[in-house]
């Protein structure tokens, strides 16, 4: 996909979208009194053969979002419509069994990714069996050899179990199972973050050759930005269970508008030595608040270095400030900074 | 700030400043295999099973065991119908005589009481009792093989409970979580509290003492042990990936059960069994022992112990070798457990 056309997708929404995230919430209860809000309201678009990065701190509910989508839990609220289908609330057999079948999911560890007890050929062929129940025995095996090549592995492979696999291998047979059932949409939660770095280029290239050759669109998680933008297109920044940036990835990393955003950026070096010295770093203090007890207004706060009187009692509202450049934050609301009497950041 | 200057598209931006090599053309096509790994692949893959399989053939004591244990069920159920006794029939000119084997006298099995008379040629007894004969003339070997039956069957009766409502229970408490999970877990801590004793002396009021009621009161409370296994291990299974994967494709409550959970907690499922059966049948043999099992005229070997501890000190027999097999049925068992726990210990592999 060339620049221009990234661009031009970044900002023209509507049509072609694949999947519209509105307002979308997942609430877990701890106990009678506590509450733990993992993802508390975000809403997001993913056009179709576009890759969405979402990226933040660990425990900032990314997975949640993930496992939301792909309805591994229930969402407390919002709604979300994928390929034509309105999900809202509890779903009925047929859509719950199109979702099942479009939406996959890649996982973190490739240790606890695969069932110890089963063979690889068991593992991939899994979704056949539950979809495709009348396929023979031989066609799903030819099915499952076609599937180890596409990700690079061999048709020998099928009948070992995953221990005797590499972490990288053990990834490519997670890719295979997700494939098997030719999803639409793919949530690839950190998919190379337990990986050597030869091993993540190479796992990254492969997700990146079936995104060109299947149209796939996908959900990638990441929990930092070094590697989300060799293959996202816009990338989202997540913080406490809410979106505070989203852009196309060359915006944000060339005007990164967030103060979060600007101290996750800062945190990776330069390749220019002279400039890794002269530039200004933004270093996060203190921890990253509960998500049991989140801070009133603007989420961020607590260890924000710009932090106004305001920031404390008005939520600030996810806005478009540039087209295809959305923040959350008052420095860039015209109305709220001449309240506070202070000068608007320009874009 | 300044920010980082985006190099379309490759890893050369990365890679130059803080990763140690470029990328080459092969990092990008399909994983090659080094010769090593297609090596070890050469060789069929052991699978779980097999592989706990040979690695309990290795350990002696459990292999021993489990022989001991294959001869000591053989010998209860084929034991009883060796000679021409049966295990309730009396027979008092023949009362009180000590063990004798044709061949074994060496052993001690010479029909000689403890003052050294042999008591065979002193009676007039033609037939030889193997394990001697009871105050009332009843024959010991069928006693004996009798009991140990009973044994058994508590271990199997056990054995069955465990894995019915243990593993059943267990099972939906972790699997469905959340209230249901929390109300069955409030059961057991009510079922571990009142002590096992107090259940059967319940049923004993109801019933009367013996296997029926030995058996209800290891229905109320047999199975506790086993169902906080299964619910620890299916609680940390539940929110493995492999699981979540399942899931993601739609997976039925029943497919993942089958498939994903069970096959996972087989291991310790087992190991739990194989310690649950020695505590059953010690339970059996205690609780006919003080009197509240198995009555006479039926043969445990509770009550042959308690038999023979009435007259230890003028048949030593008596005591002895119900002891002996009871014994060897419980270090059997356990030393097999062992070695069950080490051949499926997951912790061995990875
Ligand atoms: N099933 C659950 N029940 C209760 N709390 C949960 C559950 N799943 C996640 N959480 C909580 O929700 C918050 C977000 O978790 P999540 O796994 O989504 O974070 P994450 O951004 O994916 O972090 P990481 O980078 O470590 O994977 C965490 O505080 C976590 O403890
Ligand atoms: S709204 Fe205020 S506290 Fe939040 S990020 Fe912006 S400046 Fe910082
Ligand atoms: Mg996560």
């Amino acid at each position: 996909m060339t620049h221009e056309l990234k661009e031009q997708h970044t900002t023209n929404a509507g049509q072609d979208d694949l999947l519209v995230v509105s307002d979308l919430k997942k609430h877990f209860r701890l106990n009678r009194k506590t509450v733990l809000k993992a993802v508390d309201g975000i809403s997001f678009s993913i056009k179709k053969g576009e890759t969405l990065g979402l990226v933040g701190e660990s425990g900032c509910g990314k997975s949640t979002v993930g496992r939301t989508l792909t309805r591994i839990y229930e969402p407390t609220d919002g709604e979300v419509h994928f390929d034509g289908l309105k999900l809202k609330g509890r779903l009925d057999g047929k859509t719950k069994k199109r979702i099942n079948r479009d939406v996959q999911m890649i996982f973190q560890d490739p240790y606890s990714s695969l069932n110890p007890r089963m063979t690889v050929s068991e593992i991939i062929s899994e979704g056949l069996v539950i979809h495709n129940p009348d396929m023979s025995q031989k066609d799903r095996e030819k099915r499952v050899h076609e599937l180890l090549l596409l990700v690079g592995l061999n048709k020998n492979h099928a009948g070992r179990y995953p221990h005797e696999f590499s972490g990288g291998q053990r990834q490519r047979i997670g890719i295979a199972r997700a494939l098997a059932v030719e999803p639409k949409f793919i949530v690839a939660d950190e998919p190379i973050a337990a990986l050597d770095v030869s091993i993540q280029a190479q796992i990254v290239n492969l997700l990146k050759e079936l995104q060109e050759e299947r149209g796939l669109t996908y959900l990638f998680i990441a929990h930092d930005l070094s590697m989300v933008k060799y293959i996202s297109d816009r990338i989202a920044v997540m913080y406490l269970g809410k979106i505070v940036e989203l852009a196309g990835s060359e915006a944000l990393y060339e005007k990164p508008l967030h103060p979060y955003t600007q101290a996750l950026l800062s945190a990776i070096p330069l390749p220019d030595p002279e400039k890794e010295r002269t530039r200004e770093q933004i270093v996060l203090t203190g921890d990253v608040p509960s998500p049991t007890d989140i801070p009133s207004g603007c989420r961020f706060r607590t260890r924000c270095p710009f932090a106004m009187d305001s920031c404390a009692v008005i939520d600030p509202e996810f806005r478009e400030v540039e087209p295809g450049h959305s923040v959350a934050c008052h420095l860039y609301d015209a109305e709220i900074m001449a309240k506070e009497g202070k000068e608007l950041k320009t874009v | 700030m300044t920010t980082i200057q985006p190099n379309d598209g490759d890893f050369k931006n990365l890679r130059s400043q803080d990763r140690p090599a470029e990328p080459s053309a092969d990092l990008f096509v399909p994983q090659p295999l080094d010769s090593t790994v297609r090596e070890e692949l050469a060789a069929p893959a052991p699978t779980f099973w097999k592989e706990a399989w040979e690695r309990l053939f290795k350990n002696k004591g459990a292999v021993v065991s489990l022989v001991l244990l294959i001869i000591l069920s053989a010998m209860s159920l084929i034991g009883p119908s060796m000679n021409e006794f049966t295990y309730r029939e009396q027979h008092i000119p023949h009362s009180n005589l000590p063990p004798k084997v044709a061949g074994l006298e060496w052993l001690g099995f010479d029909g000689k009481d403890v003052n050294g008379v042999d008591q065979y040629t002193q009676r007039g007894v033609e037939t030889n009792y193997w394990f001697g004969t009871d105050e009332f003339g009843r024959d010991l070997w069928t006693r004996v093989w009798k009991g140990t039956q009973i044994s058994l069957f508590i271990a199997l009766v056990a054995a069955f409970l465990d894995l019915v409502i243990g593993v059943i229970y267990g099972g939906i408490s972790a699997y469905y979580g959340g209230r249901i999970d929390n109300f069955m877990q409030r059961i057991i801590e009510i079922l571990t509290g009142i002590p096992n004793l107090i259940v059967i002396i319940l049923f004993i009021l109801i019933l009367e003492p013996g296997i029926r009621s030995i058996i209800l009161a290891m229905i109320i409370t047999g199975w506790v042990g086993m169902a906080r296994v299964v619910r620890g291990q299916m609680l940390q299974l539940k929110g493995q990936e492999f699981v979540l994967a399942s899931r993601t494709l739609g997976a039925s409550d029943s497919r993942l059960m089958r498939k994903h959970l069970l096959p996972n907690v087989m291991g310790p499922i087992i190991v739990t069994v194989m310690f649950t059966i020695p505590t059953a049948i010690f339970f059996e043999a205690f609780l006919s022992f003080i009197g509240l099992g198995l009555q006479a005229p039926l043969a445990s070997l509770g009550v042959l112990i308690e038999d023979g501890y009435d007259a230890i000190r003028s048949f030593p027999y008596k005591l002895l070798i119900p002891a002996v097999v009871i014994s060897l049925v419980m270090i059997c068992f356990n030393l097999l457990a062992d070695g069950l726990r080490d051949a499926l210990d997951p912790k061995m592999r990875k």
